[in-house]
């Protein structure tokens, strides 16, 4: 008799215990990773990760995927599919603010006020594709603000997002480029080469917002997460990478 | 309608996909005739790394590409050595790029061509005191034909079709890397559906009309 409690308890708590789809903007994954592997521990929900392009993911939702959660990199697209009734609305909210940072692999190259940019001193800047992302975007109004000349403009070199744009950096072919802080930051310090963190008022701001989708509706596992995203401890990990919240 | 930057990279894909196309058939034709005509041991493995391309995801092709056209890596120093300067973000980058991703398309091709004349029409134009460059430009090649216009076509439209290597090293610049492939993607993924499916489509056309093309050609050939 005893057993078939236990038993019965056991089954109970399987149902209860539920997974979660989540799209993840790539400038996001590590931190979600972290959070993924707390929010486990603490209430025994899987959260299963996919990282990759906000555009593509919206394609995708609008297309059926089976995403119930969306960590997006900007504040557009959660707003429009709550807008066109592909995500639950009132669920959307801002989960972190990203910092742009001017770096490159070389010690000394970059001065801790982005006076590299006026001296130009390099043959190519990469930056993300500003129409597809918003560090992209970003970057480029640092530049308008910085009303830099215009030969700046034809070193440019355009990655697709800014996963890419930090490769190009990495990898020595672009001596310099504006990144995500959080790729750069390790322990809370830029880890490698040189850095100007730019202020932000040099552009708007990066606010990345997440929203719970209609795949997502009334799943417990689905609405856990975005909470446990919310609370202290997730912002704890998210501040720790080198975003605002 | 096709806005003028679509044209711009219609143009940059066409002016890429040609040179590509005549450098390989330069560089590929004396080593499908190697491949197809030696015993070595070295057969195989030169074989196997002119197919890489085939079996390799494209993203991969770039990423080494990358490393080893960059400032680190052995081509990137040889270029700075040189005085070219770096290669990725160059149309000369993407040049050498393509070459090698659409080589097995031009170099196989051309090498079943050559296996297919056989022994016997070099040896007649040998025992004629045929030299043998004379034998290989006015025997092989005129037999060979049919192998040459399929890697010609196969060639240009792979070129055209490439992506995942111009991603990588590309850099998306006006007129000089972005492409046709990588502007389509830019507007799938900026939500201009619009734009996207003028590109798109005129892809799709192309394409199918190049395989139409190619399939007819060899077809009545082999008939």
């Amino acid at each position: 008799m005893r057993l078939l409690f236990f038993a019965l308890l056991c089954c109970a708590t399987l149902v209860r215990a539920g997974e979660v789809p989540v799209a993840v903007a790539a400038n996001f994954a590590a931190p979600a990773k972290q959070i993924a592997a707390d929010f486990e521990k603490e209430t025994g929900h899987k959260a299963t990760l996919v990282s990759g392009a906000t555009g593509k993911f919206y394609a995708q939702i609008r297309n059926g995927a089976p995403f119930e959660v969306l960590l997006a990199a900007d504040d557009e697209t959660a707003a429009r599919l709550e807008k066109e009734g592909a995500a639950v609305a009132g669920t959307r909210f801002t989960y972190a603010i990203g910092r742009l940072v001017l770096w490159s692999g070389r010690p000394g190259l970059v001065d801790d006020k982005g006076e590299v940019l006026r001296k130009g001193d390099f043959a190519h800047l990469a930056i993300a594709n500003p129409k597809l992302a918003p560090y992209g975007a970003a970057a480029v109004e640092v530049l308008t603000a910085l009303k830099l000349p215009d030969a700046v403009q034809a070193r440019l070199v355009v990655a697709e997002n800014i996963t890419q744009a930090h490769m190009f950096v990495v990898t020595g072919n672009a001596e310099l480029g504006f990144v995500a802080l959080s790729q750069v930051l390790k322990d809370g310090k830029v880890a490698e080469g040189s850095a100007w963190i730019v202020p932000a008022n040099l552009h708007q701001p990066i606010r990345q917002d997440a929203i719970l989708l209609d795949k997502g509706r009334g799943k417990p596992a689905a609405e856990a997460w975005l909470n446990y995203l919310k609370g202290d401890k997730a912002k704890a990990i998210i501040k720790s990478f080198g975003y605002e919240i | 309608m096709l806005s003028s930057p679509d044209l711009a990279a219609i143009w940059l894909t066409f002016k890429l996909a040609t040179i590509t196309t005549l450098l390989l058939l330069l560089i590929g034709t004396p080593i499908a005739w190697w491949l197809a005509r030696t015993r070595s041991w070295w057969k195989g493995p030169v074989g196997a790394v002119v197919a890489l391309p085939i079996v390799l995801p494209p993203t991969v092709i770039g990423f080494y590409l990358l490393l080893i056209m960059g400032p680190q890596g052995f081509v990137g120093r040889f270029t700075e050595w040189a005085g070219i300067g770096l290669l990725p973000f160059t149309f000369g980058g993407l040049l050498v790029g393509s070459v090698f991703y659409s080589m097995p398309f031009v170099v196989q091709p051309i090498q079943n061509a050559f296996e297919a004349i056989g022994e016997r029409p070099l040896e007649a134009a040998a025992t004629l005191r045929a030299s043998p460059l004379d034998t290989f430009f006015s025997v092989a090649l005129p037999l060979a034909k049919p192998g040459f216009i399929t890697a010609t076509i196969l060639g240009f439209a792979h070129t055209v079709g490439e992506f995942g290597v111009v991603l990588m090293i590309g850099g998306n610049i006006p007129d000089k890397t972005r492409v046709v492939s990588v502007l389509i993607y830019d507007h799938v993924e900026a939500l201009e559906y619009g734009q996207a499916h003028w590109l798109a489509g005129g892809m799709l056309a192309f394409s199918f009309l190049v395989l139409l093309a190619l399939y007819t050609l060899t077809g009545r050939k082999s008939q």
